[in-house]
């Protein structure tokens, strides 16, 4: 199964986990996955259409999946999505 | 015609000029080279250091801010000593202490959409060592206005990223992040903390890029974004494109001019928590101090979360840390009084807005959070 890596950021609403490995054969099944399991992250990954939020960015290995199928990009065992957060600190 | 260098110098920079593709010319361009720092906090500390080191000729240094004494726990180029002087003023007197043969300029200002253009003319590169939202927005449009390159540099917890946005070769910041995130997703580090020798990771990738810049040597940070963890102590490097629908730099840009950058992202250019949901809804220490004495049993939600408690504690409070509090709204009585507090009053100002759109009335925010009531009511409790 594909694994889900969760920012700093988010963790407060994933129950403080930093990954989840969870069923999906592309990438919007993970997320859907995700939130099953963590109610709270939903609204901070999809706006109210139900569209990814344009400040949340997926990264497949080192390809943003903008540059491969989107949300239908498709994953394989082993596969590790990251969420990459906004962060203004300095 | 690059400047000469002086035989104190060619000493000085002995170890530079021994690596071949650095080299006397190498350090005289660096001589040569102006680069604005925005930002003397966390990040802008090692990254003034090492370029004022490496003789960078010419440095700027913008912030509007006192030295305090919760910056010394990571900002390093400042020091006891000069607690509540102004930042820039005891940066350029390390730097110049440091190397005293090169210039430091300094604005002691916020940089605004009113002034950012005449503060970056004279530079060549500009350091995005900011700390809030609107100020990262504000630099990458002047950069990409300018055809400057922006050399990020971001930290959070015990996370980083750094990048160098050069829209003439690649994407720029808002090709990444088009938007900020809403108001209150994010934390500041004034909220969510920081590892304080993160910022010198993170500053020094800075740095580093900015001398390759200037020498013309390596495979810089353009098209790629390195996110740092300390906790796993990973590097992971992605690629980034530039976005052809990106509103500055792409192919059919709106954003042709600076904007007002606090109305597009929500939120003060500056990480200070003010603590204030405005006079309707603030409830001052003293207030609650008086209320307490006629109602014990008020209920005091603490927001912030648990390992704060045991740092300072309002005794008879509630914990319900902001992250849950949607979820947990159930635990609360709209008919009952209720006063919400967090450490300075910017968590409590935004549970108090879930409260609201919940249909609570009868709510306040402790104004300057505990922090304030540590000041004000209860000296006995530390300030954090």
């Amino acid at each position: 199964m594909p694994t889900l890596k969760i920012p700093t950021p988010l963790r407060p609403y994933a129950n403080g986990e930093s990954s989840m490995v969870l069923p999906g054969e592309i990438v919007e099944d993970l997320l859907q996955a995700a939130v099953e399991v963590h109610p709270m992250l939903k609204k901070h990954l999809f706006n109210e259409d139900g569209q990814l939020r344009p400040y949340v960015n997926l990264f497949l290995d080192e390809n943003n999946i903008n540059q491969l199928e989107g949300l239908k990009t498709p994953l394989s065992d082993g596969d590790t999505v990251l969420l990459i957060p906004s962060i203004a600190g300095g | 015609m690059l400047p000469e260098l002086s035989h104190e110098e060619i000493h000085r920079y002995s170890r530079h000029l021994l690596i071949p593709d650095v080299g006397l010319e190498g350090q005289k361009k660096l001589k040569a080279a102006s680069v604005l720092v925005v930002g003397t906090g966390g990040l802008g500390s090692p990254v003034a250091l090492y370029l004022a080191a490496a003789g960078v000729g010419r440095i700027g240094l913008v912030d509007y801010d006192v030295v305090d004494f919760s910056n010394l726990q990571r900002q390093i180029i400042h020091g006891e000593s000069r607690l509540g002087d102004l930042k820039v003023e005891s940066a350029r007197d390390r730097m110049l202490d440091l190397n005293p043969e090169i210039q430091v300029d300094i604005y002691n200002e916020v940089i605004t959409s009113d002034n950012a253009f005449q503060i970056a003319e004279p530079y060549d590169i500009i350091i995005d060592g900011t700390d809030n939202f609107p100020t990262r927005y504000l630099v990458n449009d002047l950069c990409v206005l300018t055809g400057k390159p922006n050399i990020y540099g971001s930290i959070f917890r015990f996370d980083g990223q750094a990048s160098v946005f050069d829209a003439e070769q690649g994407p720029c910041y808002r090709c990444l992040f088009p938007e900020p995130p809403p108001p209150g997703l994010v934390p500041s580090c004034a909220e969510g903390g920081v590892l304080g020798v993160l910022p010198g990771t993170i500053g020094s990738i800075q740095a580093t890029e900015t001398l390759k810049i200037i020498l013309g040597i390596g495979e810089t940070l353009v098209g790629r974004l390195v996110l740092y963890d300390a906790l796993d102590l990973t590097f992971q490097t992605v690629k980034l494109q530039k976005n052809p629908e990106c509103k500055i730099c792409g192919e059919h840009p709106e954003i042709t001019g600076l904007i007002d950058y606090e109305a597009f992202c929500g939120v003060p250019a500056h990480d200070h928590e003010e603590g204030s949901a405005g006079v309707d809804w603030d409830i001052t220490p003293a207030e609650l101090s008086s209320r307490l004495k006629e109602n014990p049993g008020l209920r005091l939600i603490d927001v912030r979360e648990p390992h704060e408690q045991e740092i300072s504690n309002l005794e008879g409070s509630e914990m319900m840390p902001l992250g849950q509090f949607a979820a947990r709204l159930q635990e609360l009585d709209s008919a009952e009084e209720l006063v919400i507090f967090c450490k300075s009053g910017t968590r409590s100002t935004r549970a108090l807005e879930i409260l609201v759109s919940a249909g609570f009335k009868k709510v306040k925010n402790l104004k300057g959070g505990i922090n304030a009531w540590a000041v004000l009511i209860d000296p006995s409790l530390p300030i954090y």
